[in-house]
């Protein structure tokens, strides 16, 4: 077993970051843990990478208890933490070998597990840490993550602030290392990043909503959904939400997501009540609910 | 950085040794000479004489004498009485009267020393000047001190106070750059990315501490340099004695800095700590006021002064010459200190909470 969570329940003084989470990842799994920010997804990190004691509840990374063996996990995992935290003033290749010397090993002895990723940042490896770009800092992380060949893996949003071009490049590189048979944990806040993981937890306020494969999650959701567009956004949006048989209204992109409350909801009804508030170009039609659809759902 | 940590610190050390100076000279000197006689010209021409007052003004009474010092114009002002000649060789007594401005009280006490010295001095002078034959039976017997300046001859202000300053450049800087260090650690994050690996507490601490401890080392011997060749400091001790005792000391320091850092968030807050400790130990230090003068509440608070402690040895050895045995006391304390605070720095290093 990769990770194995049990009743984990953790307060700072009047806020409950995390309330009875219990949850298992398997060993080689690429898991997603999908929230808004302040959901508790960092204390969770934290909790797991032994820097932080749950007040309730047990939890063991790689069968190794997180109290009792924290100085075996530290040997055994590699931790990514949402904001940049190496030495931006050593250069690339001095933060390799930083922590590649802190975990007794050398750049050479694993240096096919990281191969992939840093031959990338190869040609910049005397530049220094902090004079990289966004995407290139996130390489050098994963890099310094993985020297010591973890068995485990964990990610703390390692996307967010990155241009959408590296986030592919980076979900490509997360799926070769699973391959190479680490477990994965990351947490994400963009919704699109969870349809690449095996599974996904959904995770608010503390609570997980729901955990299952990304095209399972979707068919948790209860209701048809509409896109529903017309000429004027705001006004469209303002006249559904005053709708009386609204159950969700979300825009979404371009469109706007319109759940009904009704059973027997008739599209019609609904054109005819939007042209009475002076929208025109009305466009309403069936879609697929997707993972931010459940989510919403779920967080109500 | 590094330019920044060794350029200021003997910057202060060569501006502090020649400007921190206890003597007190260009004393603005007023008089009111309601004598005009001889004698009592005589008197204020010894004070002209003297390197230390600058002559300003005779003031007609006192209360424009008063009114000038109000002004910040004078700063003594000497009131030599009616019939002064002729009471001294009548009844050989008088009195003077001397105001002093003591806002500044350390100030107003030398004055007070060089204004009893001068006039003391012109005693001697009136006594063959004045009186006849007849009187030198009945002179007392005066007793005279001669006093003779041990370790520091020409009692030269700045053979002891550079090594006192030096003392304090290494301190401050030391504990500074180590209060800052692990928490500015914490305030950029690379602290939790450090303790999700398997590196021990104590190793963690050796390592911050080393650099440091170089640098210390580093700048106690630039200052040292600049000791021998700008102010011609004695250095009689031996130097292998010295750096075996500030190699403890500085462990001590650092020893004190770390644990400050891990007990704050925000380098802020380190820095106020670290400096509330460093204002502490320095007033505190007998480097500026002896401690013999302290109460002794404040004397017992000062046995937990580091910085006490290499005053003290810094002047021993460099002034004294004293050997091994003769610092021992002061380097076991310190040893002792040393060990307790960075066995505490490494309790105090949370790599979970």
């Amino acid at each position: 077993m990769g990770i194995t969570i049990r009743n984990i329940s953790k307060s700072y003084k009047n806020v409950k970051a995390l309330q009875d989470i219990s949850f298992n990842v398997k060993k080689g799994e690429l898991f997603g843990l999908i929230g808004p920010d302040g959901a508790g997804k960092t204390t969770l990190f934290r909790v797991l990478t032994t820097l932080l004691f749950a007040d309730q509840g047990s939890a063991t990374v790689a069968e190794f208890d997180v109290v009792k063996d924290y100085k075996s996990i530290r040997n055994n995992v590699g931790y990514m933490p949402g904001r940049f935290s190496l030495y931006q003033d050593l250069t690339i290749e001095e933060n390799l070998e930083f922590f590649a010397t802190i975990f007794g090993t050398t750049i050479e002895e694993n240096y096919d597990l990281i191969k992939d990723i840093y031959i990338q940042i190869e040609p910049f490896k005397n530049r220094r840490a902090g004079k990289l770009s966004g995407g290139m800092k996130q390489k050098l992380a994963l890099c310094c993550a993985l020297i010591h060949k973890p068995k485990v893996l964990f990610l703390d949003e390692p996307t967010t602030g990155v241009d959408p071009v590296s986030r592919k490049e980076f979900w490509e590189m997360l799926k070769r290392l699973q391959l190479k048979g680490i477990t994965i944990l990351v947490s994400t806040p963009y919704m699109d990043e969870a349809a690449l993981c095996d599974r996904i937890a959904l995770i608010q306020n503390g609570k997980i909503l729901e955990i299952d494969t990304p095209k399972e999650i979707v068919k948790h959701y209860p209701k048809q959904i509409y896109n529903v567009k017309a000429n004027n956004m705001y006004r469209l949006i303002n006249s559904l939400k005053a709708y009386e048989h609204n159950h969700s209204v979300y825009p979404f992109g371009e469109y706007v997501h319109y759940t009904d409350s009704r059973t027997d909801f008739n599209t019609e009804d609904l054109k005819t009540y939007l042209e009475t508030k002076n929208l025109s170009n009305i466009y309403i039609d069936k879609t697929v609910a997707t993972i931010e659809d459940t989510f919403m759902e779920l967080a109500k | 950085m590094l330019p920044i940590i060794f350029v200021l610190p003997l910057l202060q050390l060569i501006i502090l040794s020649n400007a921190a100076t206890f003597e007190v000279d260009n004393i603005k000197f007023g008089y009111i000479d309601n004598d005009h006689t001889s004698t009592s010209r005589a008197l204020i021409e010894q004070f002209n004489a003297s390197t230390y007052f600058n002559i300003l003004t005779g003031f007609p009474s006192e209360t424009l004498a008063s009114y000038a010092m109000l002004k910040g114009e004078v700063d003594v002002v000497l009131e030599i009485p009616n019939y002064f000649e002729r009471d001294l060789q009548k009844e050989k007594h008088q009195s003077i009267g001397v105001s002093i401005n003591a806002i500044d009280g350390a100030a107003a006490g030398v004055e007070n020393v060089y204004v009893s010295q001068i006039i003391q001095h012109f005693n001697k002078h009136v006594k063959v000047n004045l009186f006849q034959a007849s009187d030198l039976q009945i002179q007392p017997i005066s007793i005279e001190t001669i006093p003779l300046f041990w370790y520091n001859k020409t009692l030269n202000y700045k053979t002891f106070m550079v090594p006192g300053i030096l003392v304090l450049l290494v301190t401050m800087i030391t504990l500074f750059l180590s209060g800052m260090n692990i928490v500015r650690e914490k305030e950029i994050g690379t602290l939790e990315q450090i303790n999700v690996t398997p590196i021990k507490k104590s190793q963690f601490i050796i390592g911050k501490l080393f650099p440091f401890w170089v640098i210390g080392l580093g700048l106690l011997t630039v200052g040292l340099i600049i000791a021998k060749l700008i102010f011609n400091v004695p250095m009689l001790g031996s130097l292998p004695l010295m750096y075996l005792y500030t190699s403890i000391y500085i462990l001590v320091v650092l020893g004190i800095g770390l644990f400050i850092s891990n007990f704050t968030d925000t380098q802020q807050q380190a820095m106020f700590i670290a400096w509330f400790f460093t204002v502490i130990f320095i007033l505190m230090s007998g480097l500026f006021t002896p401690i013999e003068s302290m109460p002794k509440w404040a004397q017992i608070i000062t046995e937990f002064n580091p910085i006490k402690y290499f005053v003290e040895v810094m002047r021993m050895i460099m002034l004294k010459g004293s050997g091994f045995t003769d610092i021992l006391p002061q380097l076991l304390k310190t040893l002792l200190y040393a060990l307790i605070m960075n066995g505490l720095a490494v309790w105090s290093y949370k790599k979970t909470n």
